[in-house]
């Protein structure tokens, strides 16, 4: 059994079917852990006061909004390459999703920057960069919702993710070239290792990115069985159309 | 090619076909932004060089649903599909003839305008160059997303909700050289990535175009 | 509840907003879900009934 059997709708339906409860489940579990550990049983950071605790929200779902993307870049590329509609769907059910992240991260990060930075909002690269990634999930909705037929649409769709990932990535080196900015460093670079994020905010954290992954893997697993039941509807349709 | 090319330019300098439009339009853009802001010399000449390329920028997108949507109606891309001639070569040709018709016109008008910003003296050179180099890419970028829309009804306001987010490095990049070369800046790091960047898109996205109308219109 | 100091305001508005946006985004998958559940099962129906 390779991968690409689940590529047939009615074995994903199955094995998402049985997959599913685990991860909401899980889920819910890591969510509830990490956001009532992180707002009510950790400390104040000296400088930034209790508004530390908005971390536990921004960071997470910025995280996911760059998944969502590079999932929707990868099932893209799948339908693109394979053309398994299951791929195609699950991009299609990534990306509100990714909006939702999207605009969770921009706006626990402005009520942050409020008392922080005394701004609402900073032409800052990094909330700059968000704010460009907002704009593009919100076109490739626009466009999946434009076009009537199907496979038109996911194959549009697939090369407006592919082009406008590139695009994404040019805009986050032009806009840090346009603006230095105030938004700190990443406190966790995976790459070397030196975190400045103390444990007692970092295992709370941690907990809660993968409460928002396990969440966003569960999301995205129901909303794709949606969408392969809506195509299924309309195939349906369309033979009882021809039969009559 | 060279067929397609007079015969895109021939169209477009006809009336109806959009030719000039773009022109009044920068122009507008430029009158209106004094209204909004304020009859201030001082703030208008810091704010000129934006202005202007926002306005060329905007211009562009204006002319961009016809781009494609004319030929689309009349058959005239279903006939270029099938044609010798590579779908990639076609889309580049027209949006060589988008440039040629509205990036080029935009590009020898914005000094005209500088003045009524009150540009400093030094930014109309970099102005210049950085909007000769900026604007192809603004219209090969709009090919893309003309492609995308073409068969949509109404595409008009989807195809600006596509097309504006990627042009974002190339405004970045552009605004920053005509900015600095206004207040007697270095600009060669703009320039360049601004060079780099149109030449990047020039050479790979006609091969985007291509492939999304041939999905398109399958 | 946690003394949240002078930024209690911002803090609860910022898990406020968030799990309201994923509680929106939880009900309209939900919902949506559900309406092809029921739609799907009408289809498969009235297909079995054509043979």
């Amino acid at each position: 059994m390779s991968i690409w059997s689940y590529a047939n709708p009615v074995k994903f339906l199955a094995l998402s079917i049985r997959v599913q409860p685990f991860l909401w489940t899980a889920a819910l579990i890591c969510l509830a852990t990490g956001l009532i550990w992180g707002f009510f049983a950790t400390p104040d950071d000296f400088r930034q006061g209790s508004t530390v605790k908005i971390i536990y929200l921004h960071v997470p779902a910025a995280l996911m909004a760059i998944n969502a993307w590079f999932m929707m870049l990868i099932t893209s590329l799948i339908w693109l390459v394979r053309r398994h509609h299951v791929s195609a769907l699950a991009a299609k059910a990534a990306a509100p999703v990714g909006l939702v992240m999207t605009l969770i991260a921009l706006i626990t990060g402005a009520i942050w920057g409020q008392p922080m930075w005394g701004t609402w909002w900073e032409w800052d690269p990094r909330l700059t960069s968000f704010l460009i990634l907002f704009l593009f999930y919100l076109g490739y909705m626009a466009l999946w919702e434009a076009i009537e037929d199907p496979d038109t649409a996911a194959d549009l769709t697939s090369v407006l993710c592919l082009v406008g990932s590139v695009f994404a990535v040019l805009s986050r080196y032009a806009v840090q070239f346009w603006n230095q900015g105030l938004h700190q460093g990443t406190s966790i670079p995976v790459t070397t290792g030196a975190r400045t994020v103390s444990d007692v905010f970092f295992v709370p954290l941690l907990i809660c990115m993968i409460g928002f992954g396990l969440l966003f893997a569960a999301l995205v697993l129901y909303r794709t069985g949606t969408e392969i039941r809506l195509r299924r509807i309309r195939a349906l349709r369309a033979r009882m159309e021809r039969t009559l | 090619m060279i067929a397609l090319l007079t015969r895109d330019l021939r169209l477009a300098l006809r009336a109806g076909g959009g030719f000039g439009l773009g022109l009044a339009f920068f122009l507008i853009v430029t009158t209106l932004v004094p209204f909004s802001v304020g009859p201030h010399t001082d703030l208008l000449r810091v704010i000129a060089p934006g202005i202007l390329w926002l306005g060329a920028l905007l211009a562009c997108l204006l002319s961009l649903d016809r781009l494609l949507a004319l030929d689309y109606e009349d058959g005239t891309l279903d006939l270029l599909l099938t044609a010798p001639l590579p779908l990639e070569a076609a889309v580049s040709i027209k949006a060589l003839a988008h440039w040629l018709t509205t990036g080029l016109p935009l590009v020898l008008a914005a000094p005209v305008l500088g003045v009524l910003l009150n540009l400093q003296p030094a930014g109309y050179g970099w102005l210049v160059v950085s909007l000769a180099f900026g604007t192809p890419a603004l219209s090969v970028i709009g090919t893309f997303g003309a492609a995308l829309t073409v068969g949509i009804k109404r595409g008009g306001l989807l195809l600006s909700l596509l097309v504006l987010p990627l042009y974002v490095p190339t405004l970045v990049f552009g605004a920053e050289v005509a900015r600095r070369g206004a207040s007697g800046l270095d600009v060669s790091t703009p320039l360049l990535m601004l060079a780099g960047i149109t030449l990047g898109v020039i050479a790979l996205m006609p091969f985007a175009s291509a492939a999304v109308l041939r999905m398109g219109l399958r | 509840m946690p003394d949240l100091g002078k930024y209690a305001v911002e803090v609860v508005s910022a898990y406020g907003a968030s799990l309201l946006l994923l509680a929106l985004l939880l009900g309209l998958s939900l919902r949506r879900g559900q309406r092809a559940r029921a739609e799907l099962a009408k289809a498969e129906a009235e297909a079995a009934d054509h043979g």
